[in-house]
């Protein structure tokens, strides 16, 4: 019946092209999140009236975040192109796509990362500080469990858009959902793939923002 | 325990330099509660930051516990604070972690074992009377119960000075009552040494032993509470005590009084302990032809014994008045005439 509505529809094609997607998206979200934060923590911790206030290396680091947010995906995979050989070895399959993708995602977490940490309270910190807390002891246990709901929601967000990097991503042959479904749905007018392919990404989506949004919940205590 | 010389503090804007502290000196002995009063922007918040070293002075010392606290640097300075503990006006609990964490974070950082840590924690949970709300989150609680627990987490490293930020200006009335309650009951029991800052002069009235008052950076007045009590010297000072001794409603009728001509004469008297006051009104009514009128009477109570204060309108003619007046001031009580000073 189903294979009648979608005739030119292989479904272990299917199935392996969203475990590619799944792969890139998930190994991407967790390089994103490590990355992000220690952005983040740099830009925050480096602002003005904050402990490792620093104008050149916060400005530095402003720069280069507002500068690889800004480049489109796109180009970004092809400046990329030697980087990624160099680190992966090859321009093929799902782990040549990781290094662009998290590049092109972190910083945009960075900011957001950033605001999170803007709104812990100060007056924790200094609480913190009169305890005779260390650097690593308010970052560790003040700043990041303070913001965990805000660095949770930023890296849900992320990881939604990331997902759809991973479709563009299929250009340099990534593979993935986006991939099969330019290649055999597009490319080859079979609009049964590109729909499949559609419905697959867009669980995908769903799942993450409904696990984004409960662990946004229970970590908030608020 | 705390000495202050000379301690400064001038903050640099773009446009100005603010002199927060001025020239500070003081002696706080072990064991002493002793308060800070000021209205705000007084320097009270920048002075007790400078006890832990969160606001590094401008030029001056503070020897804390022996230690000669702006020398003090990296893990040193670490250390020193453990011993100076701080609670404050919002509390500043970590949200994220329940009242038993939230009391287990100081002693994280001192590196305490996790079997004693949780020992410990239990300990501090019964003394602030914060029983069966070990896991509740600080959202969960009023603001009386933030504060304890803001309490609990300050004694968990069983420091040797406490400060407290306006610990209860945040708070009601009732509240703030069993807050400084409790902060008595721990002054005795650990014999720890306690500096508040606080703009009510109740609350200073209530837990604290010795008094200084602060007016535009500098330390104006300092001494035993009972003796500001009763012998305020610089008009500030004035205003505080009034703030507790002399209701507004009262000098509202006494003014009004002043202001006609047939509303007598007004005496206020100032008496130590309770009752001090009876015999001499008592022998006032029985031997001088006046009649006496009591308008107010207030008995403050403060550690070291009470101190009241009472209104009276004498009526009758001139030469009574005069001797009643000559005879209340002979008398063990302080007495003065009130003018009308419109
Ligand atoms: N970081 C700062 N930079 C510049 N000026 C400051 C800073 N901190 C405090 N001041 C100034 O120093 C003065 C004293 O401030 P402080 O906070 O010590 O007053 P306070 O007596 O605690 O007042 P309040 O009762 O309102 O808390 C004020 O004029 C304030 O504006
Ligand atoms: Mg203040």
């Amino acid at each position: 019946m189903i294979n009648n509505l979608l005739p030119n529809v292989h479904w272990d094609n299917m199935w392996e092209a969203t475990l590619e997607t799944l792969y890139m998206s998930i190994a991407a979200v967790i390089l994103t999140f490590v990355l992000g934060i220690i952005l983040g923590l740099l830009l925050y911790l480096t602002d003005k009236g904050n402990l490792w206030q620093n104008k050149p290396i916060h400005a530095i680091t402003a720069a280069v975040v507002n500068i690889f947010r800004s480049i489109p995906f796109i180009i970004l995979i092809i400046l990329l192109v030697p980087f990624t050989i160099f680190l992966v070895g090859t321009m093929l399959g799902p782990n040549a796509a990781i290094p662009a993708l998290v590049i092109g995602a972190a910083p945009f977490y960075a900011r957001m990362v950033e605001i999170g940490l803007r709104e812990v309270d100060k007056g924790v910190i200094e609480a913190a500080q009169s305890m005779g807390a260390s650097q690593w002891h308010i970052i560790f246990k003040v700043l990041l469990p303070e913001s965990m709901p805000a660095l949770i929601s930023g890296i849900t967000v992320t990881s939604i858009a990331l997902v759809s990097y991973t479709a563009m991503a299929g250009v340099i042959g990534a593979g993935g959902l986006g991939d099969l479904a330019f290649r055999e749905g597009y490319q080859r007018s079979n609009s049964d793939v590109t729909f499949v392919a559609t419905v697959a990404i867009l669980i995908i989506v769903f799942i993450m923002q409904w696990i984004g949004d409960w662990m946004t919940n229970k970590t908030d205590k608020r | 325990m705390i000495t202050l010389k000379k301690l400064s503090k001038t903050f640099q804007t773009r446009t100005t330099s603010i002199s927060a502290v001025d020239q500070a000196n003081l002696e706080i002995s072990q064991g002493e509660i002793f308060g800070i009063i000021g209205y705000s922007g007084a320097g009270k918040s920048t002075l007790i930051r400078m006890l832990n070293m969160l606001e590094r002075p401008s030029s001056g010392e503070v020897i804390l516990a022996g230690n000669n606290m702006a020398s003090l640097r990296g893990k040193r300075l670490r250390e020193a604070r453990q011993e100076i503990s701080m609670i404050f006006q919002h509390f500043n609990l970590l949200w994220s972690r329940t009242v038993a964490e939230n009391i287990e974070f100081p002693l994280e950082i001192a590196k305490v074992p996790k079997a004693d840590r949780q020992k410990r924690v239990k300990e501090l949970v019964e003394l602030v009377g914060l029983k069966g709300r070990e896991d509740a989150y600080p959202s969960q609680l009023s603001g009386g119960q933030k504060q304890r627990v803001g309490i609990a987490r300050a004694l968990a490293n069983k420091p040797k000075v406490l400060l407290c930020d306006e610990a209860t200006s945040a708070l009601d009335p009732k509240t703030t009552d069993s807050i400084l309650e409790l902060l008595t009951d721990i002054n005795q029991k650990l014999g720890l040494t306690i500096v508040l800052i606080t703009h009510e002069m109740h609350v200073i009235r209530k837990i604290c032993h010795r008094v200084a008052v602060m007016e535009d950076g500098k330390i104006v007045e300092q001494g035993p509470v009972l003796d500001v009590f009763r012998t305020p010297e610089k008009k500030i000072t004035k205003e505080f005590v009034k703030q507790v001794i002399e209701p507004e409603e009262t000098m509202e009728t006494i003014r009004e009084l002043l202001g006609k001509d047939d509303g007598g004469t007004i005496v206020k008297l100032m008496f130590m302990g309770e009752n001090a006051e009876q015999p001499v009104i008592n022998e006032l009514i029985r031997s001088y032809h006046v009649s006496v009128n009591i308008l107010q009477g207030k008995v403050s109570k403060t550690r070291d014994g009470s101190y009241g204060t009472l209104f009276v309108q004498l009526e009758g003619n001139d030469d009574s008045v005069k001797e009643a007046i000559q005879y209340l001031k002979g008398q063990q009580v302080e007495a003065e005439v009130l003018e009308d000073d419109k």
